[in-house]
């Protein structure tokens, strides 16, 4: 097993460098380039060249590559352009945030479309299977800003019951050690500011959690409806096993094969931000903090926050497929 | 022999047994419907009796019911767009119409099953031992120890040596002769009294087979369990069963102890079967005799023999009316078969 992790971890290193030359170039390609954004219009071609002097975007595209990489060999992936701030600080403060948001998105979809899937599958053509069909068809169907802008004006504005905006009361003023509010709340004991933060997390993390919620709904469905077709199934009934035990031992365990790594696949998807939501909810994730820096042309911050997502991506993507090998002792083995 | 047409004739019951037979099948049919499909009968009026400790053969081709006759038997085809009728007693109670709890109840603990392919037929997520021991803990409660004691006791008796460690094992990381020895194993670790092996040795090597099947006679002879031993091969029937039922297209069209069926076939299928098998005892250059056409080419029954389209003794009397089961010399002998031209006595 540890093998298995240390070489998908060295798998990374090509991943990183093409990625990073990819994203590079990609920046470059783009019309404009942040003394646009830095000058607006104050810009003159005199000042527009001596602030991309002054970040070294005169030189040639592969020193400047090679510059950056060797200071990325070093963990400094360099200022942002924007706020002065080093990128890592900048992102430091924005992931956890993400992180939160998508935690709440999948567990949203993972706690009702594994147990409605599992019916579905289980009595097909059912009333339960035909309206978690449509369901999620409309689920997936539904733009998440629109979906996300119905939630807001419905339970925020119209009955009031749960805040539109922002991650926590601007009137609470705790202490944020690591970032993340519902448990920084419950680290200094604050309950009524983590209480407050989960409060704040519940419109968001439905409206990105609805496309995963359908996706994973369906693939259970298919999963359970296939597995207890399988031979070992009959065998099992003809054991006599109560219908309990059939379903739980034999169908749901391996039915979840499938479903683990489809929750593996959308948990990095959520990871690497979540544009649209963060934006309607005013949540300020990796999602918006990326989206803002590609207006800006904001070049070491796109490429720090490209690199980093992709690891995220990498490492939920490795953690999925060890925790494959504890449901599925045929994978342990190879 | 051909019944006449407006005088209902009734099915002779094969294999019935002198005083209480411990599964008594009557008239079973089991009809397959589906919203697009048109309704298939696997399984048409089968009767047929076993006898405690009796080891009973069903031979057939792929689709002429043989494994669906057991499935139903069980209530293992589930319940969308199947139909079965008729009944099947075991020791008394009717198995169909039976509250399920009660069914779960009788399954593994006084029949069991053992299928085709050990391959998918283990759960792939659960170790060998956890897979007997469930059963034990179903209808033996035995629980921890005491249970996995037990199922190292039944992988030595089906010849899996350093059992304990076995048991650990996953279903993947055994040998389908292992496989099976270990599905043998599950399926006696209630001792039932009935066992039905839907073709057990189809899926796997020659030799290994003979192993399996040699284990499999020696544990009902011990234990005195009846065996329903399913299959498309004749050669196994010949070796170990005490009654041989063939079927084609749904319904049983000979039926007679085995010694009178290998020595006098009557039905044309039967004789079609055994000419289709390779002997030892014959000249190499001997071609072996297929039958021809497929098992589709079937006629209803309801329009006559089904077999009659791809039999070379059919006579004009074979289509028009379905045959009845029908004794060949005495009663006492056991031996019927449901035709209107039989292969004479040689």
């Amino acid at each position: 097993m540890l093998k298995f992790a240390v070489r998908r971890l060295l798998l990374l290193i090509p991943i990183l460098l093409g990625l990073s030359i990819l994203v590079f170039l990609f920046v470059r390609a783009l019309p404009g380039g942040p003394e646009t954004a830095l000058l607006g219009e104050r810009s003159t071609p005199e000042r527009a060249a001596a602030v991309r002097a002054a970040y070294g975007l005169d030189r040639p595209v592969y020193e400047q590559y090679a510059s950056y990489m060797g200071r990325v060999a070093k963990l400094d992936f360099g200022v942002s352009i924007q706020t002065q701030q080093p990128v890592t600080e900048e992102i430091g403060r924005r992931f956890p945030a993400t992180v939160e948001l998508a935690t709440m998105a999948i567990l949203f979809a993972v706690v009702i479309g594994i147990p409605l899937g599992f019916v579905a599958g289980r009595r097909p053509s059912s009333w339960v299977d035909n309206l978690s069909t449509v369901g999620s068809l409309l689920g997936i169907a539904i733009p998440v800003f629109a979906l996300g802008f119905l939630l807001k004006y419905l339970f925020a504005v119209k009955l009031g019951w749960l805040p539109g905006t922002g991650r926590q009361d601007v009137r609470i003023t705790t202490e944020h050690p690591t970032g993340f509010y519902v448990l920084d709340g419950l680290l200094t004991g604050d309950l009524p500011a983590a209480w407050d933060a989960l409060k704040h997390l519940v419109l968001p993390a439905v409206a990105l959690g609805t496309i995963p919620l359908a996706i994973i709904t369906r693939i259970t469905r298919a999963a359970v409806l296939e597995t207890g077709n399988e031979d070992y199934v009959r065998t099992a009934e003809a054991k006599g096993m109560t219908r309990s035990v059939v379903t739980r031992r034999h169908i749901l365990r391996n039915a979840l094969l499938p479903v683990v790594t489809i929750i593996g696949l959308q948990t990095g998807l959520l990871l690497s931000g979540a544009i649209l939501t963060e934006t309607v909810f005013a949540f300020g994730g990796m999602g918006s903090f990326m989206a803002s820096a590609l207006f800006t042309r904001d070049f070491p911050v796109i490429q720090g926050g490209i690199l980093f997502l992709a690891v995220v991506f990498v490492v939920v993507n490795l953690l999925v497929d060890i925790s494959y090998g504890f449901i599925d002792p045929r994978v342990r083995a190879s | 022999m051909s019944g006449d047409a407006g005088v209902a004739v009734v099915d002779e019951v094969p294999g019935l047994v002198d005083g209480t037979p411990l599964l008594k099948v009557r008239d079973l049919t089991v009809t397959f419907s589906s919203r697009n499909r048109t309704t298939v009968r696997a399984v048409d009026g089968v009767s047929l009796d076993v006898a405690p400790g009796s080891t009973v053969g069903i031979v057939g081709e792929s689709g002429s019911g043989k494994s669906v006759t057991s499935l139903a038997a069980l209530g293992l085809l589930g319940r969308r767009g199947v139909e079965v009728g008729g009944s099947v007693e075991f020791d008394g109670a009717d198995l169909l119409h039976m509250p399920e709890d009660e069914l779960r109840a009788v399954r593994g603990r006084e029949i069991a099953m053992i299928f085709q392919d050990p391959m998918s037929s283990l759960n792939p997520v659960l170790t060998v031992g956890r897979q007997i021991t469930e059963i034990l803990e179903r209808h033996r409660d035995l629980k921890g120890n005491e249970a996995r004691d037990r199922a190292a006791e039944l992988l030595q008796s089906v010849g899996i040596g350093d059992s304990l460690r076995r048991l650990r094992s996953y279903p993947h990381q055994l040998s389908g002769g292992m496989r099976q020895r270990v599905m043998i194993a599950m399926a006696l670790a209630c001792s039932p009294r009935l066992l039905i092996a839907d073709e057990p040795t189809t899926a796997l090597d020659v030799t290994i087979s003979a192993q399996i099947l040699e284990l499999l006679r020696l544990l009902v002879a011990e234990t005195q369990t009846a065996l329903v031993l399913i299959t498309h091969d004749l050669g196994v029937v010949a070796g170990m069963c005490d009654t041989v039922h063939v079927m084609y297209s749904g319904r049983i069209v000979e039926s007679a102890p085995r010694r009178a069926l290998f020595a006098e076939p009557q039905h044309p299928y039967t004789t079609g079967l055994l000419a289709s098998v390779p002997r030892m005892d014959q000249p190499r250059g001997n071609p072996l005799l297929p039958i021809p056409g497929s098992p589709s080419d079937t006629l209803p029954w309801s329009q006559g023999c089904a077999f009659a389209p791809r039999c070379t003794r059919r006579v004009p009397e074979s289509v028009g009316c379905p045959p009845p089961l029908l004794h060949v010399g005495s009663r006492a002998g056991r031996h019927l078969v449901r035709c209107v031209n039989p292969v004479p006595s040689p």
